[in-house]
């Protein structure tokens, strides 16, 4: 069983205890532990339930490449599924559940899957699940989505806050360990900017563990000195519980910082995502330990042998009375021996080599402890938990020899460097046979703007094996470094390591090597998706030879741990099976993030009232306090209508629409676009980006305009006033200021740079309020200042005064066929002359009115709305718009696309008003059918409705829409199929329902 | 005028930092021909500063030029003599091709102070803002967060920020969820 050891543990502060809860259960762990240390010490070595089979698992690492101690953490607003134990450290009142199991982890019902487990091989999903095609939809993909998943969602609102930050440093640094402090320190002392990250809480990395000696003193003492030594240099920063997530173009990194995770709920942010540019980017990210794959080798107590010793070295914690190491490397000696001087005891070492190990083996022999070389594990005996293993010849095919007890494994299959950020963007690796593993290339970094590599990997992520050589690669490649952008390094000779010799390892794949069929559909490469040795195997008998589509057949390294463990033994495995090279087959892709990194970090500070900015006009706090209901047009918040107390929206609405035609109403019309085009040739331009005329506008004088696309679709319109001499003012729709500023810039900046033309957008200087309906004129003259009666300011003019006191400049314009003022205040005043013509407009009845009540006005009058009656495939044309379409200018944007054949095929439907004939109002997008089918079958169709409203003042529904050849079909009636299954019919008419004459506006 | 307010009204968070809405202030959008010298004279003249060079600001007293573009230019002044400068521009370049608008209403500004000023912006704003980097009379056209704005430092531990007026809400909700206490990062020493 697993224990806590009555000493030693130095991450542990054990006059401190914590206490935490395991699926209900209370425990107790001390200061420093990390959720597996606690579970460990706490003889909990079943953790969860596999994804496919639900077999027992137990926890088999000590860092971020565990693949089973994945839990569910915390509860209601701190939930969080898929934490890794070995990355999650213990504070008092920390929850934690097992995941994947039912009803419970000791006994769970789905491990019926382990024993149909033959009955589901690789491709087993693509193979049973395809006929009959409907069963799909109803029965597998149910089935299927609920197994699914592993860790259970989040069911509430994140109630953390997180954040970003944005750092600029000569050198990042990743890794903590003795080659990243060394490479931080080296680039400190030279002067160099330097930002060091380190995954977990600690640093000094593994030298500590392993027992190195630097500079003659233990790892330890040296790795203390330096972080001494950094934490003084003013130009080096150093953050732990920072993992570098990923590399990216351009020398961009990011930084996953987890802040409060070891502590209780927090006010501070829970994550900051470092958006870091560095002009250099060193990794010294260390290695990762690689299983070996034998028979049971998933079974709980089975652990990597590295791990077994941090377990022991920094959290006191024995996996086993017993522990059998087995090994193809001389490192995993060193397990033993700190089992042993642990007072632990190590039945056997199982070395695969036939010749066995060097210093360390006879170090090992010397305490006591039994060598077997050339030997394997032929298969682990126990369910939930290691009872033994038996041996067998390595070289054989599993003819046990010989059982012997013990309560856990410590396997090694030697080191892979990890090479994630230095693969993320473009690295290249290249395979070294003696080590069996991947390296990084370094003739083929990945490079920057100036063809130069941006990132250098250091220490054993570099291939450097032992301690000395990590750090003399450390002092190189940081120089190397330095150089490359232009830092003097000062020249001091790397600290020196004591070293044993080791003999070298030997690549094994499996064990035994002759392993039978029954023994390979036990090894188990990927313990995260229980990808086994014979899947590999069948995926490349069936075909699938290339790495990438073994991975997506097999799921091999497709779950949360992205195959960390797994990756380089299953693609050895394919190797073998294709009868090739490790290096041909090649690795999977790199991407990152290097671990999970949490969506509310990528997230930042975008959460709930900052989840997007929310533009507000200056009468916005008006509309807020006057029951105004919302709607979003762009960023902007546009008030649909203003609801007094008890009304429903649609009776606001009416009563808006019938007191603007009756008396008065006031919009809020602000967020209209307002930019400025000036200069000696800017009536040339308006000419190009309008349809029709703008150059011979008088000042003073108001046009309205269309603007198409140069493909000829009507893409913005409004009011254009002359100002002066040079000087235009283009209004645009709300949604299109800041795009057809943007459009009219580019065509300035790209193609007509050479013209003498500025432009401003000047939407937000102003507050801009319509002032409508039959008392328009009296409630402005109440007001007092400006003369604005018909003949002072005449339809389609504006002018510039003081109106009430207020800076005013007035446009007479209407969109709803009413007697009507557009008033631009200075936007700071803008709220003040609201409430002034609110307080005059009393005895007329004023009315706010919002955007709906604007529809149905302009509907009324058969005016289009850009995105109602356009929807990018319209063009003038189609709306009868010719009238706007200039014939005196050679040319306008969109004026050739105009002329195509598409474009002027008579069949093109076009605008018409529809009436229904009982009085309703028709289905917005409702289609009108015809007769007969088209080629798939559908029913033919005619026209579609654009927009429809129900009139107050008409008393019925009215509507425009786009009809095959519609102008020309006045009177006829056609059918509108609604989506209950009735109809609807409607009878075209002319889109002007009201006032045809004009006569209202024109007073 | 009387009736006239800024977005916030002078709102303010205390928090590691403090964030003002610094009520209202005079902006001009200046575009034309930066090596005219009619167009360096008359900024001088309205300003009595220098045309900025790129990515940065001058300032004088309660007035100010900063560098938006290669043909635009920001001028800081009273919020009440922003339309008298206007006219004195525009009077000014009357022979010049030119563009200038009173843009003050169209933006709000923010002040934020305190020690931890510049990482409050280096969390919204993708721009280098250590000393070294980032000093007096550096002037950066960004965004923040999700919104354009515009920032300087007239001191060491001060940072003023302008922004849309539509969005004043939003970036004072973001400076304040940035300054929060406990939310200090300590990158610049």
């Amino acid at each position: 069983m697993s224990t806590r050891l009555a000493t030693g543990g130095r991450h542990l502060d054990r006059a401190t205890s914590v206490s935490f809860d395991f699926n209900g259960r209370k425990l107790k762990g001390f200061k420093g532990d990390t959720l597996a240390s606690a579970l460990l010490s706490n003889d909990q070595m079943l953790v969860g339930r596999s994804f496919k089979y639900h077999r027992p698992r137990g926890i088999v690492a000590a860092g971020p490449e565990e693949p089973n101690a994945l839990m569910n953490l915390g509860q209601n607003g701190h939930f969080e599924p898929n934490a890794r134990a070995t990355t999650t450290e213990i504070f008092d009142g920390l929850t934690a559940q097992s995941q994947n199991h039912w009803p419970s982890l000791d006994y769970d019902v789905g491990v019926v899957n382990s024993y149909a487990s033959r009955f589901m091989p690789a491709g087993f999903y693509y193979k049973t699940f395809m006929y009959p095609a409907p069963a799909w939809k109803h029965v597998f993909e149910p089935f299927i989505r609920k197994a699914a998943g592993l860790g259970k969602a989040p069911k509430e609102r994140d109630a953390d806050t997180y954040e970003h930050f944005y750092a600029f440093v000569d050198v990042l640094v990743v890794g903590g360990g003795v080659a990243g402090l060394l490479a931080a320190e080296r680039a400190g002392k030279a002067g160099a900017k330097v930002l060091l990250l380190e995954q977990s809480a600690h640093w000094g990395g593994r030298a500590p563990v392993d027992g190195a000696e630097i500079e003659g003193r233990p790892a330890d003492a040296w790795v203390t000195d330096t972080v001494d030594a950094l934490e003084n240099m003013d130009n080096v920063t150093m953050r732990n519980r920072c993992m570098g997530a990923g590399v990216y173009d351009h020398g961009y990194a990011l930084g996953y910082e987890r802040l409060t995770d070891h502590l209780a709920p927090q006010a501070a942010p829970r994550h900051r995502l470092w958006r870091i540019r560095a002009k250099h980017i060193i990794t010294a990210t260390g290695a990762i330990e690689r299983p070996l794959s034998f028979a049971g080798n998933d079974v709980p107590g089975v652990m990597l042998a590295g791990s077994v010793r941090d377990y022991v070295v920094n959290y006191g914690t024995s996996v086993g009375d017993r522990t059998v190491v087995v090994t193809n490397n001389d490192d995993a000696y060193r397990t033993a021996l700190i089992l042993k001087d642990a007072g632990l005891d190590v039945p056997c070492i199982i070395d695969a080599r036939p010749h066995g190990g060097g210093a360390l083996m006879e170090d090992a022999k010397a305490e006591g402890i039994r060598v077997e070389t050339g030997k394997a594990i032929a298969k682990v005996k126990g369910g939930k938990r290691v009872e033994g293993v038996a041996l067998c010849a390595q070289a054989g095919e599993g003819a046990i020899l010989e059982e012997i007890p013990c309560d856990a494994v410590a396997m090694s299959g030697g080191w892979s460097p990890v090479v994630h950020l230095w693969s993320h963007c473009g690295g290249k690796l290249i395979w070294d046979d003696a080590q069996a593993h991947f390296r990084p290339d370094p003739a083929k970094a990945p490079t920057g703007a100036d063809g130069q590599g941006f990132v250098s990997v250091v220490g054993i992520a570099n291939g450097a094996m032992s301690t000395g050589d990590c750090l003399t690669d450390a002092v190189k490649g940081t120089n190397a470094a330095l150089q490359g952008i232009g830092i003097s390094p000062k020249r001091t000779a790397a600290p020196q390591a004591t070293e044993e010799p080791e003999n070298p390892m030997a690549a094994v794949w499996k064990m035994p090597q002759g392993a039978s069929y029954k023994l390979r559909s036990k090894m188990f490469l990927d313990y995260q998706n229980d990808v086994k040795v014979s899947d590999v195997q069948l995926a490349a008998q069936e075909g699938f030879e290339s790495v990438e589509h073994t991975k997506r057949y097999t799921t091999l390294g497709m779950a949360t741990d992205q195959g960390k463990l797994s990756n380089i033994n299953g693609l050895a495995i394919l190797a073998d099976s294709l009868n090739a090279k490790i290096p041909k087959v090649g690795t999977t892709t790199f991407r990152p993030p290097y671990h999970p990194i949490s969506m509310g970090a990528i997230a930042g500070e975008a959460s709930r009232e900052i989840f997007q900015p929310i533009d507000k006009t200056p009468l916005h706090q008006w509309g807020e306090e006057n029951g105004a209901y919302w709607e979003p047009v762009g960023h902007w918040r546009r008030a649909y209508c203003y609801q007094r107390d008890g009304e429903s929206v649609e009776q606001a609405v009416n009563r808006e629409v019938k007191a603007t035609r009756e008396s008065l109403g006031l919009l809020d019309a602000s967020t209209l676009g307002k930019i400025i085009v000036k200069g000696p040739d800017a009536g040339k331009f308006l000419d190009m980006m309008y349809t029709n005329m703008m150059s011979n506008l008088k000042p003073g004088k108001c046009r309205y305009g269309l603007m198409c696309s140069e493909n000829g679709f009507l893409s913005d319109d409004g009011v254009v006033a002359r100002m002066d001499d040079d000087t235009w003012l283009c209004h645009t729709t709300t949604g299109g200021a800041a795009r057809i500023h943007a459009h009219m810039e580019e065509w300035l900046q790209t193609e007509w740079w050479d013209w003498k033309v500025y432009t401003a957008n000047l939407t937000e200087q102003y507050a801009q309020i319509a002032v409508v309906g039959p008392n328009a004129r009296k409630v402005l003259e109440k007001l007092g200042g400006m003369d604005v009666s018909k003949d002072a300011l005449g339809f389609m003019e504006w002018k510039e005064g003081k109106i009430g006191g207020f800076d005013a400049r007035a446009f007479r314009i209407s969109f709803s066929g009413e007697l009507s003022y557009e008033i631009a205040v200075p936007a700071s005043q803008g709220r003040a002359f609201w409430d002034a013509l609110l307080a005059v407009g009393e005895e007329f009845n004023v009315t706010p009115y919002g955007t709906e009540c604007l529809h149905i006005l302009r509907a009324e009058k058969g005016f289009i709305m850009i995105g109602d009656e356009t929807d990018g495939t319209v063009i003038p044309q189609d709306l009868g718009l010719h009238w706007a379409l200039s014939k005196k200018k050679d040319d306008y944007l969109g004026k050739r696309a105009q002329q195509r054949d598409h474009m002027t095929d008579p069949n093109r439907w076009k605008l018409v008003g529809l009436e229904t004939v009982d009085g309703s109002v028709l289905p917005d997008g409702a289609y009108a059918v015809a007769d007969g089918t088209n080629e798939n079958g559908q029913r033919e169709t005619q026209g579609r409705v654009t927009s429809t409203y129900y009139s107050a003042n008409l008393g019925k529904g009215i509507a425009m829409g786009l009809v095959l050849n519609g102008p020309d079909r006045m009177g006829e009636v056609i059918t509108f199929p609604k989506v209950d299954g009735t109809e609807v019919q409607a009878r075209i008419c002319d889109p002007v329902f009201y006032d045809k004459d004009g006569e209202k506006q024109n007073v | 005028m009387s009736n006239a307010v800024s977005a916030l009204q002078g709102k303010s968070f205390e928090g590691y930092v403090t964030v003002t809405e610094m009520g209202l202030r005079g902006m001009l959008t200046l575009r034309g021909d930066f090596g005219s010298t009619v167009l360096t004279r008359a900024v001088n003249e309205i300003t009595h500063c220098d045309l900025p060079a790129v990515n940065t600001c001058t300032t004088r007293h309660d007035r100010g030029v900063a560098w938006m573009s290669p043909d635009e230019l920001l001028i800081l002044c009273p919020h009440g003599e922003a339309d008298g400068d206007v006219a004195k521009l525009a009077d000014a370049l009357r022979d010049e091709h030119f563009l200038v608008a009173n843009v003050s209403d169209a933006r709000a500004a923010f002040q934020v102070k305190g020690e931890g000023a510049r990482e409050v912006i280096a969390k919204l704003a993708p721009v280098d803002m250590s000393p070294e980097a980032f000093a007096q009379g550096h002037f950066r056209r960004t965004r923040l967060a999700q919104t354009p704005a515009a920032f300087w430092m007239p001191d060491t531990d001060t940072v003023e920020l302008i922004c849309f007026r539509s969005v004043a809400d939003y970036v004072f909700d973001l400076l304040k969820r940035a300054g929060t206490e406990g939310a200090e990062v300590n990158f610049y020493r």
